[in-house]
């Protein structure tokens, strides 16, 4: 009987909206990515190694084709693989 | 004169002295065509993240240096043209780039008195 009823909930859950993205290129004042130390890249990239997209890492778009262009240039020097499985 | 940085990686099959002799050609290069070598840092022998030529490993190499910009073309054709080396990428710098790798360097000369005192 109680199942039909919508559950209530004591306050709005705050599933919906999450915390504000920043880009923290623009907060950490970073000029320049560095194709050369995979760690830094790594945190842009997802498990098969593909580039996170702009909505998941909220960079600000010229810092996410900085990122792009040092990630595919790392995969040029064999730093960073083309496709990986469990990378992290 | 602009300032480039050059990453290259040599097949790992080479003797010691081979490999010197490999990257002394670059930097003849540099010196006969009035360009100025700033730094060269060797990494030593690393994984590939992927195979290269049927090899797993290389020797990585990197220097920077400054030259005139209608030389990387033949510097680019020499890198090309020498079996030994397996992949380069010669990268120009702008000045927060320039600043980066200062830091870069002093962090690792830093470290490296660390492990040495």
């Amino acid at each position: 009987m109680a199942a039909d009823k919508s559950i209530k909930f004591l306050n709005a859950p705050k599933i919906g909206q999450n915390r504000k993205k920043y880009c923290r290129f623009k907060r950490t004042g970073i000029r320049y990515i560095d194709f050369k130390d995979p760690e830094f890249l790594l945190k842009f990239i997802n498990e098969q190694g593909k580039i996170l997209p702009r909505r998941i890492t909220g960079n600000s778009l010229k810092f996410q084709r900085r990122i792009a262009t040092a990630i595919k240039r790392a995969r040029h020097l064999a730093i960073l693989p083309y496709v990986a499985d469990l990378l992290k | 004169m602009n300032h480039y940085e050059a990453v290259f990686i040599t097949t790992p099959v080479l003797s010691s002295d081979e490999y010197t002799r490999t990257v002394k050609k670059y930097l003849d290069f540099l010196e006969k065509n009035g360009g100025e070598l700033v730094s060269k840092e060797d990494w030593g022998i690393k994984q590939l993240a992927y195979p290269i030529q049927k090899k797993t490993t290389g020797f990585y190499t990197l220097i920077e240096f400054k030259i005139d910009p209608q030389l990387i073309r033949r510097l680019e054709i020499e890198f090309k043209r020498d079996e030994n080396i397996m992949r380069f990428l010669t990268v120009k710098l702008d000045k927060y780039a320039v600043k980066y790798a200062q830091q870069r360097k002093e962090k690792l000369s830093k470290k490296f008195e660390k492990t040495e005192g």
